[in-house]
């Protein structure tokens, strides 16, 4: 008696590896960011952290399963991710509710109306945050003194109308240790780094968006930084502070809401760079990252429509060695 | 950007080469041999024997007058019980010949080596072998090597990369039988005119590496050209690319850029057939996958069914869930074991449940490795999206139909997503709609 036989379509043989593992790799590579936030602000700040998480949970499940009716995808860990980030993105002294409320707006009306993951045009940390910032903004920019000496204004803040009140800017050691005002996971630049240094060894992230991100706002804002001359501003801090390191290695690269071609993802990249300088530098908001990723994230499918790559021989390509 | 001799994209997949270090073993034939008449890319062969007949070793049991065709041959001597349509893989039914072996294997009297004096008796020599693309595809040699008049071919290019995990017929060739890989390619050359040839291998089997050199190496004009070990580096527009730096613009073929493109297996049994006469009749195929108790390279008369050769593997030493004609990328799964090895065949692999049944699918999550993995540079999350909605627009705007099926995109989808499956039904649905059109062109023109 022959076996019974199972009949697919090749390929007969998949790679190791999951969806669920890249966000778990995400996680991971969040930890280091909050060990420094908890380090320099104590355990309190954990628990904005916390309702955020739970807040996106909530939306996603509420959303997703009650509302439309559709599967449970909470395992897929995705909601998690949203929440941290979005997490990171508050001031720790936002009230508990608001943290909630923006979880559960990323998850619920930013990415399962859209039809969940991967089917979001914009990422659903960073609309959240722009959410809340329009509706509370004095909530959303009051940092408080959070450490003995630590001025309540962001360095950002300091930067644009500060310096001439005689506030002094955290010298570039401290913006790059942390222990400065911020939002939770906008502080230590060097926990970011090492936690983004692991996304890149794991092969989730890929440099190229992140840096061309980085080197657009650093040439910009030291080309422009300085009112009075040219080539002369102090684009060090504007590298070090506010969302900018946490934004361009982990919102920029989020996969659903960047363009999928090489090309399409460093013209996304340079966009970010662009808005991002010139909100900081030319209008009344410090901080530029929260716009400057919904935006691009609206362009999205723009850039993916003139970006789509020539298949492997199909222009009049070289035919002569 | 590119490092040399690298195609953009592919995927690094386990070798899984356990069969590399056994010597090829020769199966004796079979009780039975079940041959299809269609074991080419083209048009079906006419059978030319009935039930009753007595057929010998090497005689055409099928033949066609159509360009795309190869004639088929007895691979056994004996009597001819059966000429009906069968079920092979594909779901497609095909006239197919079943012969009951005498055991004697008396090869057909009038087998003589063929004359070959000028470019036109080798083509018919060529034809007459029965010989069609051992790679892989199927492709009728004697097409391949008679290319438009106005191509000017300038190099052979010869596919010894064996990229599939798995596959070493070609690699024992290479070993055992290099003097005749050389003599083909001498026989080619001299043949066709052409001053080049160039012998493509993955940089992963020093041992063939070594054997080319020492014995293709030195032919004038012959080199050998190790390539960086990356699946599809055999997939022939990656090839051709690699050896010559050419692209095949899509659906175009090589002779378009100037080369020729020959398997190893292939070549060297040219050089076998002029010795000998002898047709296309048996095949070295890889026998292996983890249900297999001894895995190992068997030559095995062309014809013999699956569970004759499995059993002559020692049989399974687990429950097989899934059996595949061809490696594990590419491969075809068959629907059982009552099938048999035709002429392209180079493997059979047998999976159990874990690896035979099909991951299930996640949402995708744009990642983008898919088409980072394109060998063609396409976008396999757009094409399975166009496909799964049936929008024939963005289907052609992105490119389908230069798909080669090479199964990258599936294989690293972290979403575990089936992107060439629903490739394929896109391709499907493009060529209904291209069929359609036609059909009311034709319709209003009369
Ligand atoms: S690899 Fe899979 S999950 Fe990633 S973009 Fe392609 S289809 Fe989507
Ligand atoms: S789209 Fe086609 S050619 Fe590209 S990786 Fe997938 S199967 Fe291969």
């Amino acid at each position: 008696m022959s076996p019974t036989l199972l009949v697919t379509s090749s390929p007969h043989l998949r790679a190791q590896g999951s969806s669920q593992g890249i966000m778990l790799d995400v996680i991971l590579a969040l930890i280091p960011a909050l060990g420094a936030a908890t380090y320099f602000f104590g355990l309190t700040v954990l628990l904005p952290l916390t309702f955020a998480v739970l807040g996106a949970l909530a939306g996603e499940y509420g959303m997703r399963v009650l509302v439309l009716g559709r599967d449970n995808r909470l395992a897929d860990l995705s909601a998690i991710v949203t929440g941290l980030l979005l997490g990171m993105n508050l001031p720790p002294s936002i009230p508990l509710p608001l943290a909630f409320l923006g979880g559960a707006i990323a998850t619920a009306f930013v990415k399962e109306v859209f039809g969940g993951l991967g089917m979001n045009f914009m990422n659903p940390a960073m609309g959240a945050r722009v959410f809340l910032f329009l509706a509370w903004p004095s909530l959303m920019t009051s940092w408080g003194p959070t450490l003995d000496g630590v001025a309540g204004a962001t360095p950002l803040a300091i930067l644009k109308d500060g310096e001439a009140a005689g506030q002094a800017l955290p010298d570039l050691f401290h913006l790059f240790i942390g222990d400065r005002a911020g939002s939770l996971g906008e502080t230590s630049v060097l926990a970011l780094l090492l936690g983004a240094g692991y996304l890149v060894l794991r092969k989730v992230i890929r440099l190229d968006v992140p840096l061309v991100y980085l080197a657009t706002v650093g040439l910009i804002t030291w080309t422009f930084g300085n009112k009075t001359a040219l080539f002369a501003g102090n684009f060090p801090v504007h590298l070090l502070s506010g969302g900018l390191i946490l934004a361009a290695f982990f919102m920029a690269t989020d996969y659903a809401t960047q363009p999928v071609s090489r090309v399409g993802k460093v013209i996304f990249a340079a966009g970010l760079g662009l808005v991002t300088a010139v909100i900081r530098l030319y209008t009344n908001y410090p901080e530029g990252v929260s716009f400057a990723v919904i935006l691009l994230n609206c362009l999205v499918p723009l850039i993916d429509r003139y970006t789509v790559p020539k298949p492997f021989g199909a222009p009049k390509a070289a035919q002569r060695a | 950007m590119f490092r040399r001799n690298l195609f953009r994209g592919g995927a690094h997949l386990p070798h899984l080469k356990t069969t590399a270090d056994h010597p090829t073993v020769v199966m004796p034939p079979p009780n039975k041999v079940i041959i299809p008449l269609l074991q080419h890319m083209g048009v079906i062969c006419e059978p030319t024997v009935q039930e009753g007949d007595f057929v010998q070793v090497g005689q055409i049991i099928g033949d066609s007058h159509k360009a795309m065709a190869a004639p088929v041959h007895s691979s056994v001597s004996g009597t001819v019980t059966n000429v009906d349509f069968q079920l092979w893989a594909g779901g497609i039914q095909v006239l197919t010949v079943e012969i009951e072996t005498d055991g004697l294997q008396t090869p057909l009297k009038t087998l003589v080596p063929p004359t070959i004096t000028n470019k036109a008796e080798f083509l018919a020599a060529v034809r007459v072998s029965g010989l069609v693309g051992l790679g892989g595809a199927g492709f009728p040699a004697h097409v391949k090597l008679s290319p438009p008049p106005g191509a000017k071919i300038d190099t052979l290019i010869i596919n010894a990369a064996e990229c599939e995990p798995y596959i070493t017929s070609d690699y024992r060739e290479i070993l055992e039988n290099s003097s005749n890989l050389l003599g083909g390619i001498q026989l080619l050359m001299r043949q066709l005119g052409l001053s080049r040839c160039i012998i493509g291998i993955e940089d992963n089997k020093p041992a063939a590496i070594a054997e080319l050199k020492k014995v293709c190496g030195r032919a004038k004009g012959v080199s050998v050209m190790p390539l960086p070990t990356r699946y599809p580096q055999g997939a022939e527009k990656m090839l051709i690319w690699a050896t010559t730096r050419r692209s095949v613009p899509t659906g175009k073929f090589p002779s378009d850029v100037n080369v020729i493109v020959m398997n190893v297996t292939s070549v060297s049994f040219l050089a076998e057939f002029a010795k000998t006469g002898m047709p296309l009749v048996k095949k070295k195929v890889t026998v292996a996958g983890p249900c297999v108790a001894h895995p190992q390279n068997v030559e095995v008369r062309i014809g013999t069914p699956l569970k004759d050769v499995f059993a002559f593997a020692g049989g399974f030493s687990s429950q097989p869930r899934k059996v595949i004609m061809g490696g594990p990328m590419m491969g075809v799964a068959q629907h059982s074991l009552e099938t048999a090895v035709v002429k392209h065949t180079n493997a059979l692999l047998a999976f159990g449940s874990e690896d035979g049944e099909l991951p299930e699918a996640s949402a995708c999550i744009r990642c983008g490795r898919c088409s980072d993995a394109c060998p063609m540079s396409l976008l396999p999350l757009e094409l399975h999206r166009a496909a799964l909605r049936n929008n024939l627009e963005d289907l052609s705007k992105y490119g389908t139909m230069a798909c080669m099926e090479c199964g990258c995109c599936s294989f690293v989808c972290p979403s575990k997503i089936h992107l060439v499956q629903a490739i394929r039904l896109g391709k499907t649905q493009l060529r209904i709609a291209a069929a359609r059109t036609l059909a009311r062109a034709e319709g209003a023109a009369k």
